[in-house]
């Protein structure tokens, strides 16, 4: 019981310190909206709504969690604030997993304004919400364990946000998004298979426009499997960086 | 009864060994000073004790607990006070620390009841509304100190408590440390104010390139560079005309003067102050003081040490700067 009040706390500490500041909230409504713009001024034709939003989403989530993740842990540890947690009687796991959920709460946030959104525009009968839902989760876990895995890589703030686009950028090309998988070179391909974003969009692909490449549960495991190999490796990390 | 047993504790960092095997013992109830040179090793030995750094070799006990073993379970019974104040810069003084209650476990109305009571003790229940990052040096150093004791811990390390803050702030740190220390308190602190040690400390731990080079009480320790029993007067006139006459009188003593108006009185043995008296009487020099000068800390420090205290504080403030 006592260490769930310490995990709340963090949690709640950190959405309050960071999550739900206005320009972060901003950020949620203005990016995906600017994605949305992004597509509808590069495409000559009408583009349809509900082909570009499994992408926008999963852009949303990547560029939420990520970045924030990898920024206010960082942050943290150059103010040395982050030893104060090291040096509380909270489990290694147990803390890294309070720091990591603020993230995911807000990458999952991020990932529902594109969807209201297009309520407004489109109708969304026919989506698989169950697999949209789970999609998400799962995008926005491995997306924050991916944040988690460069804030314990780096040491400066600026560092955080450069590696940050290291691994955003040509997850974005490479995920399946502009060119899908089934037409991407095949000497390219086996690039996107060992991306995470890759399984995420084609679930959201599957679960949206029934347009899946991959086999939804094969997308879900590898997702889970992704995440948990980056939070493992992650806390080896910190036990080896940070604890010395 | 100890409260803190440390054997052969030993860290490497590559090539460079930090702490080279250490042993010492805190008991319960004291305050222990751990004192030495920039780069001694203490920073690293307090990390190994609270579970910032991993021990190469050697065993840690608090409480009966091996914080080697199992260090999360020792951290319920320690607090933390760095060196430079760590807390959260956008929160306030009062979510400051029920935050850091609330990682102790500690229920929602006992953590708020408990920051209450610490703010107005610190002497901070006027600003436990204003953000962490408006506070003074002085006050951050308080609230960081009230979130180290906030779950009752039963030992405080204490990282160089009034370095880089005002006379004031110090003088009341160091009030509140003695009192936290009556109250039950063990504490461990680290400082490079010698005198803050000597006034603060019931017992001192010297360490020096990862040695610790001697531990024990403060007495012992004066008692053991005290080879003479000294006697300092001041007069309200010039001592030059008498000097030579005061060695003719006192054969036995040795007369330093320390300027024209002070000197000192040193003997193996016992220094009577009547015959002094009586002598600068007779001469008629009105005495303004006389006092028993006893060897500081700072001399057993540069007699054990080898080092300069000054051009420790230098480098001590030096690298605070950077």
């Amino acid at each position: 019981m006592k260490k769930w009040i310490a995990f709340w706390n963090i949690l709640v500490k950190d959405m309050k310190n960071y999550y739900l500041k206005p320009p972060n909230i901003s950020w949620g409504i203005i990016f995906p909206f600017a994605w949305t713009l992004m597509f509808l001024l590069r495409s000559k034709s009408d583009v349809d709504i509900r082909d570009i939003l499994p992408g926008i989403i999963a852009i949303s989530i990547l560029f939420g969690t990520t970045s924030m993740l990898a920024v206010t842990i960082t942050f943290e540890r150059k103010g040395r604030s982050f030893e104060r947690l090291l040096l509380a009687p909270i489990d290694l796991n147990l803390l890294m997993m309070a720091k990591t959920a603020g993230a995911i709460i807000f990458g999952i946030m991020n990932a529902f304004v594109p969807i209201v959104f297009s309520l407004f525009f489109i109708n969304l009968s026919g989506v698989n919400w169950i697999s949209v839902i789970v999609s998400v989760v799962l995008i926005s876990v491995t997306s924050t364990f991916l944040g988690l895995f460069i804030a314990v890589s780096v040491n400066e703030v600026f560092e955080a946000q450069t590696f940050s686009n290291f691994f955003r950028f040509p997850m974005i090309f490479l995920c399946g998004l502009f060119i899908p998988l089934s037409q991407m070179p095949v000497f390219i391909r086996p690039l996107s298979f060992v991306l995470p974003l890759t399984y995420g969009v084609d679930i959201l692909k599957a679960a949206i426009n029934n347009d899946g490449y991959i086999s939804m549960w094969i997308s879900f495991i590898a997702l889970i499997l992704f995440g948990l190999f980056m939070f493992l490796f992650s806390i080896r990390n910190v036990k080896r960086k940070w604890i010395m | 009864m100890n409260i803190l047993e440390v054997k052969e504790l030993k860290k490497s960092f590559g090539n460079f060994t930090a702490v080279k095997g250490i042993d010492f013992a805190v008991k319960k109830g004291e305050i222990f000073g751990f004192l030495g040179p920039n780069g001694a090793g203490k920073t690293t030995t307090i990390n190994m004790l609270t579970g910032l750094a991993r021990p190469d070799e050697g065993t840690i006990f608090l409480s009966g607990i091996d914080c080697v073993k199992d260090i999360k379970k020792a951290q319920h019974k320690i607090g933390i006070v760095p060196d430079e104040s760590n807390l959260y810069d956008e929160m306030n003084g009062f979510d400051n620390l029920a935050f850091c209650a609330s990682l102790y476990g500690i229920e929602k109305k006992k953590r708020e009841k408990k920051s209450k009571e610490l703010m107005e003790i610190f002497g901070l229940a006027d600003t436990g509304k204003k953000p962490f990052k408006a506070y003074s040096k002085g006050m951050k150093r308080k609230l960081t100190i009230a979130a180290g004791i906030i779950h009752e811990p039963e030992i405080l390390f204490l990282d160089e408590p009034t370095t880089g803050i005002d006379v004031e702030s110090a003088r009341q740190i160091r009030k509140l440390i003695s009192t936290m220390n009556e109250n039950g308190t063990t504490i461990f602190m680290t400082t490079h104010y010698i005198e803050e040690a000597e006034r603060l400390c019931n017992r001192i731990g010297f360490i020096v390139q990862g040695k610790i080079v001697r531990t024990g009480t403060v007495e012992e320790m004066m008692q053991e560079v005290q080879t003479d029993n000294i006697i300092q007067f001041t007069v309200d006139k010039d001592l030059k005309s008498i000097q030579e006459k005061l060695t003719i009188d006192f054969p036995k003593f040795v007369i330093e003067t320390v300027d024209n108006f002070t000197l000192r009185i040193g003997s193996s043995e016992k220094v009577s102050l009547m015959p002094f008296m009586q002598f600068f009487n007779s001469h008629q020099y009105t005495i303004h003081e006389a006092k028993i000068i006893k060897p500081s800390l700072e001399e057993v420090f540069v007699k054990v040490t080898g080092i300069e205290i000054d051009k420790m504080k230098k480098e001590k403030e030096g690298g605070k700067r950077k």
